[in-house]
């Protein structure tokens, strides 16, 4: 499996460090039920058949984390992006 | 023909009758020549029997010429060399070559285990799991070691394996599998147009089945094109030609694993050479042109040796120059088996008759065959007869039953493409009525197929799809693809009609005898695959299991085909409906050696030394692992009787003058930027924003999930700096959490941090004289008296004589204590000066074990107590959690679960009798209760003798355990068989006060 880092390019998987889920953002802590959401942010995840985004950590490379979203039953990788963008840009919205 | 090699040709052959090699066969000295197989030179000896097989012990010979060999397994080299199941069919000859047949006691020609074939009755599939079912005592103790000797098939070798493997990387644009025509074809197109291409094959000879085959190329034989094309391609600068290198899998992202064979041509390897080298090879298309596989037909007393694949016996005469016999019939359904007749004829060999079971063939193919050949259509090989190798066939015309003497056989059942790789990566092969085989179906992504391998099984339509194919490729690599010229070659005839079993009950007329055999390797029979369907295994993957069909080394490549086709045949349904089981890697088998390649011994992982490692090397030092670091365990001196003697003379050396520790080995990680106190509020339980710039503070961080990850002293160097450190083990994995808060969690922060744990040598001064030692240490211009520099102080100053440090005053041991860090390179001479000055205050190194005897003399936790399990409150750390501010792991560590005071929680224990050693790992009981599941309450994390109070001491969870202070338990250990009473106490054996490392 090969991940194409958008800061060094095209690498192999042995240079990153998986992750898991990209989906989950940690809560506001000072919610009123922040308990219950942070539980459902630890512990609850979906077991995704077909496109699932999850962070990945090149950690043998620029150190940068990323959020690759890949095809689970195939896994094809679609899409690789900086973690750090794709908060920028949610932040954005 | 001479007698040395009496099967041998006199004249023709791709080999090189001018080197002559020596070798060696159950002992037996024989000759052949540069460019056989082993197989080759032993049919030019005249060696018929090879092997014996797995179950039946039954005499097996050679089948094929290439690796789908299911029967020619021995065992190769002796020695630590020894290397078993090695196909006969694909080892290159070389001078000296010891090989020895396998599964055969006393001799290869009298197998005393040969009477499990008169059993076979009932050793039918599933057998096993059938009768060795009761009593279940006896599955480990007697049936196994039974079933193992008796099945089987080489031994390994059981010495270490003296030679090296390498792992190597290669990238291309267009990556060709299999070098036969079109493969070469397909690589000649890319490489012409300046793609970076790579070909390999598996064999030592380019050229695939042209080797094996008369046939003219515009004008030339096909081997000689071939030389011309790799002449061609060796030429180019952007080619790498890989013989002896299979392809045995394909991965995600266009990633293929090869196996090079470097030297497993030559006697050993050279000097500096490995035996053989794993490439991963990452190629944006590649073309795969891996041909066909000729399968055989299943027909009672199918194995016996002597009989072959047709055109394997093609291989034999045309490319080695070696007849496997005199008198050798053709059993066939289709028109490519009548070619080996033909070329029989060419070489003077007699053919007694062509047996083809369609009911007629193409005149123009008949008009071909020598008029000394009978020709019996219609017909068909009911039995076999000979007892160690082939001596008649009897034949089922539809004119009556003949016997006709033979000495081999060559069957020939049509093609199966080699779709393996196609599978890899889930891709299921289709039927395809056509040619009566599976081709490939969805191709992975960058994947393609040409020639045999996708059904074309004419030179002509390899040729032509291997340029088609190879054009697209390079299209799609991002090259514009170069026309090239193509020699003529013609369509030879190819027509097939399959017979997958000659069944027995035709009514009155001669039944099949004997076994008839589907997977050779594995002894299964088509009466195992009746049964197993009869018996309800009817889906594919129940049937390969139950009757373990395909599932040898060579994973059914002569099998599959003709055993599914049984299944069809006998549920009614088509193969097509039947379905095929699909292949994995690798295609043929990887030595573990290979794939582990340079990481065993000291290169399976890297030794991290600390600057001064040489230094503890000249103090006798005991070296412990700790991750990667290999770091001091203790310092032993002349005269020392064990470890515990030295660990307490290095404690009472702390304790009672000074002693120092190489600490460098700690996680150090340089913090910058205006929000760096901000992000360590976030990261750490604690505040650090309230941290005075020249202050030192120990810090615990959570994870999210609310318990314990790490924890460290944090210096503040400057308002915006701060140095903080992480435990040995958590280093990487703190620094990594660190990125994820920075970038994913609060990219916001203006903060950046940098690992400097090998830029810095550390070391922790640590006794009453301490502050004696640094004095001598640090340059004089700099105050660390007590008031200049009290408990907690953190400077960045100078030492040695202007080279610049950092001392921070904390301890980790309870006395009065620093650590100095200096530059890495330093770190040597750092050392060597703390003994030099240190010596008139009676200096000496310590190692890790008087670090730990000392932090649970003072009840400081450890990666004993920071398991993953353990909350803050549990260690104690309570009064660090801040109320004031967030933190990651805050709110999750309020779940009421992790708030409830009968968690077991960090105390100290004592034994009651001083004399008793405690052991970590010992559950706690109550002291009258039994020592039961049910009854406990927690468990002993650390433990050390203590020489400062004379007794071994305890660091443990124990539920409630602050509140039970003055009681007694019992410390339970079944596993070492220890029981001891011990009394709880607060967890700190020496100065509570903390007196000494504020002195």
């Amino acid at each position: 499996m090969r991940i194409c880092c958008p800061y060094c390019g095209d690498r192999d998987l042995r240079e990153f460090v998986y992750l898991g889920d990209a989906a989950p953002k940690r809560p506001d802590p000072n919610a009123p039920d922040a308990l219950e959401q942070f539980t459902a942010y630890v512990y609850q995840r979906d077991n995704t058949a077909g496109a699932h985004r999850d962070f990945w950590y090149h950690a043998a490379g620029c150190h940068a984390w990323l959020v690759v979203t890949r095809n689970t039953l195939t896994h094809d990788i679609l899409a690789v992006e900086s973690a750090k963008e794709v908060r920028h840009e949610t932040a954005g919205r | 023909m001479s007698a040395l090699q009496p099967f041998r040709l006199p004249s023709g052959g791709l080999i090189d009758r001018s080197r002559m090699l020596r070798f060696r066969f159950d002992g037996d000295e024989a000759t052949g020549f540069a460019g056989d197989t082993l197989a080759s030179a032993l049919l030019a000896k005249g060696t018929r029997i090879v092997g014996r097989s797995f179950k039946y012990h039954r005499p097996r010979g050679i089948l094929s010429a290439g690796s789908e060999e299911p029967n020619a397994l021995v065992e190769l080299r002796s020695d630590a060399r020894r290397e078993p199941n090695t196909k006969a069919t694909t080892i290159e000859l070389y001078e000296g070559l010891e090989a020895r047949s396998q599964n055969r006691w006393p001799s290869l020609k009298f197998d005393v285990l040969a009477i499990n074939s008169l059993l076979s009755p009932i050793f039918v599939a599933g057998f096993y799991y059938k009768t060795f079912m009761w009593p279940s005592s006896c599955w480990e103790k007697l049936y196994e070691p039974i079933i193992r000797r008796a099945a089987g098939l080489g031994r390994a070798a059981g010495a270490s394996d003296p030679d090296r493997y390498e792992h190597a990387y290669a990238f291309c644009d267009v990556l060709v599998i299999g070098a036969g025509p079109a493969g070469l074809a397909a690589a000649l197109v890319a490489a012409c147009s300046g793609a970076r291409v790579i070909i390999c094959d598996e064999d030592f000879c380019f050229g695939g089945r042209l080797l094996a085959e008369r046939r003219d190329m515009g004008g030339t034989p096909g081997h000689v094109w071939t030389r011309r094309v790799v002449d061609e391609l060796t030429s180019l600068p952007d080619v790498r030609v890989m013989p002896r290198t299979t392809v045995f899998g394909v991965y995600d992202g266009g990633t293929y694993g090869a196996l090079e064979r470097v030297a497993d041509h030559l006697p050993a390897p050279l000097p500096y050479q490995p035996r053989q080298r794993l490439w991963k090879i990452v190629a944006k298309r590649a073309v795969l042109a891996t041909g066909a596989i000729e399968r055989p037909i299943v027909f009672g007393g199918n194995d016996r040796p002597g009989i072959m694949l047709a055109s394997a016996i093609r291989s034999y005469i045309n490319r080695f120059a070696v007849v496997p016999g005199g008198r050798i019939a053709i059993f066939t359904n289709t028109d490519d088996g009548w070619h080996t007749a033909f070329d029989l004829a060419k070489v003077g060999i007699k053919v007694p008759a062509i047996i083809d079971s369609r009911p007629a063939v193409s005149p123009q193919l008949a008009a071909q065959a020598s008029r000394a050949t009978r020709i019996l259509t219609g017909s068909q090989v009911v039995a076999t007869k000979g007892r160690n190798a082939l001596r008649a066939v009897t034949v089922r015309t539809p004119h009556g039953t003949k016997e006709i003497e033979v000495d081999s056989l060559g069957v020939s059942g049509g093609w199966d493409p080699a779709v393996h790789l196609c599978c890899h990566r889930g891709g299921r092969p289709v039927w395809n009525d056509a040619i009566a085989a599976f081709v490939p179906g969805s191709l992975s992504k960058g994947l393609m197929v040409a020639g045999a391998a996708n059904g074309m099984l004419t030179l002509a339509a390899c040729l032509f799809e291997g340029v088609r194919v190879g054009a697209e490729a390079t299209q799609a690599a991002g090259f514009t693809a170069k026309s090239i010229d193509l020699p003529k070659a013609e369509d030879e005839a190819s027509a097939a009609t399959p017979l997958w079993h000659v069944t027995r009950s035709k009514g009155k007329v001669t039944r099949s005898k004997g076994k008839a055999f589907v997977d050779f390797q594995n002894d299964v029979t088509a009466d195992d695959v009746a049964l197993a369907e009869r018996e309800g295994f009817r889906s594919v993957e129940h049937l390969k299991r139950y009757t373990t069909l395909g599932m040898a080394t060579d994973q059914g490549k002569t099998a599959n085909v003709n055993g599914l086709a049984i299944v069809a045949a006998s549920t009614g349904r088509s193969v097509a409906e039947t379905g095929t089981t699909i292949f994995r890697p690798p295609y043929t088998p990887v030595a573990i050696g290979a794939l582990a390649g340079p990481h065993r011994g000291e290169g399976f992982r890297p030794a991290r030394l600390t600057p001064s490692h040489a230094w503890a090397e000249e103090q006798n030092a005991v070296f412990v692992e700790t991750g990667l670091w290999l770091r001091a365990q203790y310092f032993p001196r002349t005269g020392d009787r064990d470890w515990l003697e030295i660990v307490n003379r290095e404690v009472r050396s702390v304790r009672s003058a000074v002693g120092f520790c190489d600490v460098s080995t700690l996680g150090k990680i340089d913090v910058q930027g205006p929000d760096a106190a901000l992000f360590l509020d976030r990261l750490y339980i604690n505040n650090w924003s309230t941290l005075a710039v020249g202050k030192a503070r120990y810090g615990a961080m959570l994870r999210e999930d609310g318990f314990v990850m790490d924890d460290g002293t944090t210096s503040r160097l400057s308002d915006d700096r701060f140095f903080m450190t992480t435990t040995t083990a958590n280093a990487a994995k703190v620094f990594q959490h660190m990125e994820f808060c920075h970038q994913v969690l609060w990219p916001e922060l203006d903060v950046q941090f940098v690992s400097v744990t090998d830029q810095w040598a550390q070391y922790s001064v640590a006794g009453p004289r301490a502050r004696d030692v640094l004095a001598g240490i640090v340059d004089a211009r700099f105050d660390i008296s007590n008031e200049a520099f009290p408990y907690l102080a953190a400077a960045e100053l100078a030492a040695l004589g202007g080279i610049p440090a950092r001392v921070f005053r904390i301890s980790f041991s309870g006395e009065l204590a620093y650590e100095i860090a200096v530059p890495a390179r330093f770190g040597d001479a750092l050392a060597r000066t703390l003994m030099e000055v240190g010596a008139r205050f009676g200096i000496a190194p310590y190692g890790t074990e008087t670090l730990g005897v000392m932090r649970i003399e003072k009840g400081h936790v450890a990666g004993n107590e920071i398991d993953g399990r353990t909350t803050a409150r549990d260690l104690g750390l309570a009064k660090l959690m801040s109320t004031r501010k967030d933190y990651i792991g805050r709110i999750m560590s309020n779940r009421s679960a992790l708030l409830d005071p009968d968690r077991p929680t960090l105390t100290g224990f004592k034994p009651a009798d001083k004399s008793a050693r405690l052991r970590a790992g010992a559950h706690f009981v109550p002291v009258d209760g039994p020592a039961s599941a049910d009854n406990d309450q927690g468990v002993m994390t650390s433990v050390a003798f203590s020489p400062t109070l004379g007794h071994w001491i305890g660091l443990g969870l124990l539920t409630s355990g602050p509140e039970r202070i003055g009681g007694r338990v019992r410390a339970v250990d079944p596993v070492r068989n220890n029981d001891v009473e011990v009394e709880i106490c607060a967890p700190c054996f020496v100065d509570p006060q903390g007196e000494r490392l504020r002195g």
